[in-house]
C-alpha cells in the first residue's frame, strides 16, 4: 500500500465539508494563522478578509442545505454572497437540532438564522457607527459593507475586529421581508464545483494515514445471530488483517477494501435460525387484506354517518397495498472511527449527528464528551440515515485498533439490512347519494408501526404518526379513518415522506373511482369539495398549468392528485402513454405552496428529485421478503428510474409570504395516485397494487 | 499481491495489489483518489465511471491486471474546469452529488465519441449511469452546453 504522504494540515482539509470551511476534530491542532474573527453565535463568522462562514447545523444530503442555509444568515447579515463560506457543523449540542428529518431545515432554522446574521449585522453597524461618530441607526449593511447613506462604506473585514470587542445584542432587529436580498432569490448551489470535481468528501471518501478498511458479515435472515465462525481460510486472504466478531455479526479488516471483500467471502459463519425465518412479505401482506376486510380501531373521524347510511352498502369500495421499500441512496452505509488521545474521532455520513455522537460513545464506552463526530456529505439519505447502526459497528471494529478504521457496506448489505417503509393495505369505501354527491367515506389503514417497533410500551395503541395524509382534505360530511397495527419482525424505518408515501395514493385514487362512478370531473370535484386555502390553490394552478380537460393522444391518459404534508400543499398532475403497451410517463406538472420559498431553484430541486423518487417506487419499488431474508439486492433486481425515462417535469411555486414550508419530502405523496389517476383515464383499470403491473 | 504499473491522469503509478483487485479499489484505497464513487461494485449504477484509453469503463468491474499499461483517466483528472465540469455547475445538476463523477465522466466520453450528440445518443449513454436524486434533465441540459462550447471551439 502505498504510504501516505499527506501532511497534517492536508488532511484536516481532506475532511472539509466545502472549500475554506473548516473541521476541527477535538485531537486535531487549530489550523495555523486563523484569523481572529467576529462570531457572535455559533453559526456565524466574519474574518478580517470579509469572509463569512455560516456554520449549517443540518446534514447536506442533496436538499442544498448548504446553499439555503447559509442564504438566510446572510440576507440578514447584509453579506456578499461570493464571500459566504458553508461549513457543515460537527455534532456539538451548541448547534442545537441538528437532526436532519421531516423537511425542517428551513422550517426550523429560518427565525434563529436571521437573528444569527442579525446579530453579527448590528455589531458591525455599531462599530461603523463609532468609526464615523454617527448614529448606528442611519447606517446599513449590503454587500459585504456598512453604509452611511451618503455614499460613504467600509468593509466588513475593516469592522470586524472592532465589532468583536462589542457586546452581542440580545434581540437584533430583523428585516422586514420586502427589504430581503437573498432569501427568495433562486442562487445556485455552493457545493456544485467540489460535486463536480470529485473533492466533496463523503463519509466512505474520508482517507486517513494507516487507515485499515472493514466489511462486516451480517446474518442474512432477520433477528439471527452470531453461533460460531471460523476465520482461518478468511485469514489467509493476502491483506486481511483480522477477523472480529462484533454485536451485529463479524467484521474483517483489511488493508484494502477488496481484500476485506475476500476475507469476507471466505469467511465460515454459523448463524442461529433467527425469529423471522419463517417470515414472507406475500404472508404479511395478505394478513393484512384479510385485516383490511375487518374493522380497525377508530383513529380519526368527521361528523356522524347520515342514518340512511348505516344500512347501506357502500357506492364504491377498493382495497390498495403496496410492498416494502428500501432507501438506496446511492452511497452505502459507512462510518470511520478512530480512536486516539483517550478520545473518538468519528466520520459519517448521517443525518442525526448528535444521536449518532451518543451511540458512538455508548459503542466505545466512552462520555459523550471524549467523542468527535464529523459530519461529512451524505450521498443521499432519504431518511436511512437517521439510523445510525453503521456508526456502533464502526466504532465497535476500530476498538481493537490503533488506527483508523473505516467500515463500508456493500451494496448488498445497504439493500438487505436497511431499515424499511413498512407495507401497508388499505380499504376504502364510499357512499353517494343519486346525484353522486359523497355522504360518507372510510380508509382502513393496515400496516406495521415504525414507533412501536422502536418503543415496544407502544404495542396496542394507535400511531398518530401513521396517519400522514390519511385524513381527507374534502369537505365530506362524514369521514373516519381506522388504523389496524400488525407486529412485523423486519426493520422499519422512515422513507422519504413516510405514511404520506401510502395513504394518499390509496386515498388520492379512490377519488378517482368515486368520481368516475358519481361521473364528475376528478379535477373539477376536487376544486368543488376542497376548502379555500393552499391546497386548493395548488391543486387550482397544476390543473391550469397542465392544461386540464385539452385532448391526448390516444392511449395516453391524464391524472390528478394532491396532498399537504410537512407543512406544504402540493398538486401533481401525469400525463402518461400505454400506447405501445408499455406504461410510459410523459409529463409532470407539480404545483406547490409552500410558504415563503427562500430558494426557489432549490425547491424546484426537491420537487424534481421527490417526483422521481416516487416513480421509481411506483414502477418498480418492491422489497421481497422470503423466509426472513430480502430478495432484492442490488439495482438490477431495485432499479431506480433511468435517464432514458424521465419525464418532462414542470414545477410551480405559488407565491406567498407565509412561513416557510417543507420541500424535501412533500412531493413524493401525490406522485404515485397522480400516476395511477392518469392510468386510470387511459385504461379504465384502477392500480390496486403497487410496483404497477400491466 | 503484485506490482503493476498504471498511468492514472497522465502520472505513472506503481501499486502492489492482488492482481484480481478491481480498479476502483486501486483508486480509491491505494492511490487517494476517492473522487471515483463506488455505488453497486458489479456495473449496474455507474458510479464508478472512469475512461481506460478514452473508453467510459465501471472500474468496480474491471482488474487493475487488465488496465495496466493502459491510459486511465479519473474525474480528478479533469482538472475542474473541463467543459463539461463547467456545464455542469452552470446548469446546477448536483444534488447530493454522490453519482456525479460518474455522469460527468460517461458524459465527456459521450461528447469525445459524439461532439454533437442527438437525444437518443444522450439518452443511450447516460442510460447507464444512476442517480437517485433524479438531476437527470439538468444532465441532459449541461451535456447541450457543453457541446455547443466545444463546438464553437472553446
Amino acid at each position: 500500500m502505498a504510504a501516505s504522504t499527506l501532511s497534517r494540515r492536508e488532511l484536516i482539509n481532506l475532511s472539509l465539508a466545502v472549500g475554506g470551511g473548516l473541521v476541527l476534530g477535538r485531537w486535531l491542532p487549530a489550523a495555523q494563522g486563523e484569523e481572529t474573527v467576529l462570531q457572535p453565535n455559533p453559526f456565524v463568522a466574519v474574518g478580517r478578509d470579509g469572509t463569512v462562514k455560516v456554520w449549517v447545523n443540518k446534514s447536506e444530503m442533496g436538499q442544498g442545505v448548504l446553499t439555503g442555509l447559509a442564504q438566510i444568515v446572510a440576507d440578514e447579515l447584509g453579506a456578499e454572497w461570493e464571500k459566504v463560506v458553508p461549513v457543515q457543523a460537527d455534532a456539538d449540542p451548541k448547534y442545537g437540532n441538528q437532526n436532519t428529518g421531516g423537511s425542517t431545515a428551513v422550517r426550523t432554522q429560518f427565525d434563529e438564522l436571521r437573528r444569527a446574521g442579525a446579530a453579527a449585522r448590528e455589531m458591525l453597524l455599531a462599530a461603523a457607527a463609532r468609526r464615523w461618530k454617527v448614529p448606528a441607526s442611519t447606517l446599513s449593511a449590503r454587500d459585504g459593507k456598512v453604509w452611511d447613506g451618503k455614499g460613504r462604506s467600509l468593509s466588513f473585514g475593516e469592522l470586524v475586529e472592532e465589532a468583536a470587542r462589542l457586546p452581542v445584542p440580545e434581540n437584533p432587529p430583523l428585516k422586514s421581508p420586502n427589504q430581503f436580498r437573498l432569501i427568495g432569490q433562486p442562487l445556485p448551489r455552493k457545493d456544485s464545483q467540489a460535486k463536480v470535481t470529485g473533492k466533496a468528501i463523503f463519509g466512505c471518501d474520508v482517507r486517513l494515514p494507516g487507515m485499515l478498511f472493514a466489511v462486516v458479515a451480517r446474518p442474512p435472515v432477520f433477528g439471527a445471530t452470531l453461533a460460531s465462525f471460523d476465520a482461518t481460510a478468511a485469514e489467509r486472504v493476502e491483506g486481511v488483517v483480522k477477523v472480529l466478531p462484533i454485536s451485529s455479526g463479524v467484521a474483517v479488516v483489511a488493508r484494502d477494501t477488496w481484500a476485506a471483500l475476500k476475507g469476507r467471502a471466505a469467511l465460515q459463519v454459523r448463524w442461529s435460525e433467527g425469529s423471522a425465518a419463517s417470515f414472507s412479505s406475500a404472508g404479511l401482506l395478505q394478513e393484512m387484506e384479510r385485516r383490511a376486510a375487518q374493522e380497525g380501531g377508530l383513529a380519526a373521524k368527521h361528523g356522524e354517518p347520515a342514518p340512511a347510511l348505516r344500512d347501506r352498502p357502500p357506492a364504491v369500495e377498493a382495497t390498495f397495498a403496496v410492498p416494502f421499500l428500501a432507501h438506496a441512496p446511492m452511497e452505502p452505509q459507512n462510518a470511520t472511527a478512530w480512536l486516539h488521545d483517550g478520545g473518538l474521532e468519528v466520520w459519517a455520513p448521517t443525518q442525526v449527528p448528535m444521536p449518532a455522537r451518543r451511540e458512538a460513545a455508548e459503542a466505545a464506552g466512552l462520555p459523550v464528551e471524549k467523542v468527535a463526530l464529523h459530519v461529512t456529505f451524505l450521498g443521499g439519505g432519504f431518511g436511512r440515515r437517521l439510523v445510525s447502526d453503521f456508526v456502533r459497528e464502526a466504532v465497535e471494529v476500530a476498538k481493537g485498533f490503533p488506527v483508523p478504521v473505516q467500515l463500508l457496506w456493500t451494496r448488498e448489505d445497504d439493500m438487505t439490512h436497511d431499515y424499511y417503509r413498512p407495507p401497508s393495505v388499505h380499504k376504502l369505501q364510499a357512499w353517494l347519494d343519486p346525484q353522486g354527491e359523497v355522504l360518507g367515506w372510510r380508509h382502513h389503514q393496515v400496516t406495521a408501526s415504525i414507533g412501536a417497533q422502536r418503543n415496544p410500551s407502544w404495542a396496542g395503541q394507535l400511531d398518530r404518526g401513521a396517519l400522514e395524509g390519511a385524513e381527507p382534505p374534502y369537505g365530506f360530511p362524514f369521514w373516519q379513518v381506522e388504523q389496524t397495527l400488525l407486529p412485523c419482525p423486519v426493520p422499519l424505518g422512515a422513507w422519504r415522506s413516510v405514511f404520506a408515501s401510502q395513504n394518499p395514493f390509496a386515498s388520492e385514487h379512490f377519488f378517482d373511482l368515486v368520481a368516475r362512478a358519481a361521473g364528475k370531473d376528478p379535477w373539477r370535484l376536487r376544486l368543488a369539495l376542497l376548502p379555500e386555502g393552499p391546497l386548493r390553490q395548488a391543486v387550482q394552478l397544476a390543473g391550469e398549468k397542465a392544461g386540464w380537460g385539452k385532448p391526448l393522444p390516444p392511449g395516453w391518459g391524464r391524472g390528478i392528485a394532491c396532498c399537504s404534508s410537512f407543512g406544504s400543499h402540493v398538486a401533481e398532475v401525469a400525463e402518461v402513454s400505454l400506447a405501445s403497451g408499455k406504461l410510459q410517463v410523459k409529463r409532470l406538472v407539480v404545483a406547490i405552496h409552500c410558504g415563503r420559498a427562500v430558494n426557489p431553484r432549490l425547491v424546484e430541486q426537491q420537487l424534481v428529485s421527490a417526483v422521481v423518487f416516487a416513480l421509481s417506487a411506483f414502477l418498480r419499488g418492491r422489497i421481497t421478503v422470503v423466509q426472513g431474508k430480502v430478495v432484492e439486492d442490488n439495482f438490477d433486481r431495485y432499479e431506480p428510474l433511468r435517464f432514458p425515462e424521465m419525464p418532462r417535469v414542470e414545477v410551480h411555486i405559488l407565491p406567498s409570504q407565509d412561513p416557510p414550508g417543507g420541500v424535501g419530502e412533500p412531493g413524493v405523496p401525490p406522485l404515485a395516485p397522480a400516476v395511477a389517476n392518469a392510468i386510470l383515464a387511459a385504461t379504465g383499470k384502477p392500480v390496486y397494487r403497487l410496483p404497477w403491473e400491466a | 499481491m503484485a506490482r503493476f504499473a498504471l498511468t492514472v491522469n497522465g502520472t505513472h503509478q506503481q501499486v502492489e495489489v492482488a492482481a484480481d483487485t478491481p480498479l476502483l479499489w486501486v483508486l480509491r484505497d491505494h492511490l487517494q483518489l476517492s473522487g471515483t464513487k463506488y455505488g453497486c461494485g458489479v456495473g449496474l449504477c455507474g458510479s464508478c465511471t472512469v475512461l481506460v484509453d478514452g473508453e467510459a469503463v465501471r472500474s468496480c468491474s474491471v482488474s487493475v491486471a487488465e488496465v495496466a499499461g493502459k491510459k486511465i483517466l479519473t474525474i480528478e483528472g479533469l482538472g475542474g474546469h473541463h467543459p463539461v465540469q463547467r456545464a455542469f455547475v452552470a446548469e446546477d445538476v448536483p444534488q447530493c452529488g454522490y453519482c456525479q463523477s460518474g455522469q460527468v465522466m460517461q458524459a465527456v466520453a459521450l461528447l469525445a465519441k459524439h461532439p454533437r450528440p442527438d437525444p437518443q445518443q444522450v439518452a443511450a449513454a447516460m442510460g447507464d449511469i444512476l442517480c437517485r436524486c433524479g438531476t437527470y434533465d439538468r444532465i441532459a441540459k449541461a451535456i447541450a452546453r457543453a457541446a455547443q462550447e466545444v463546438s464553437h471551439g472553446r
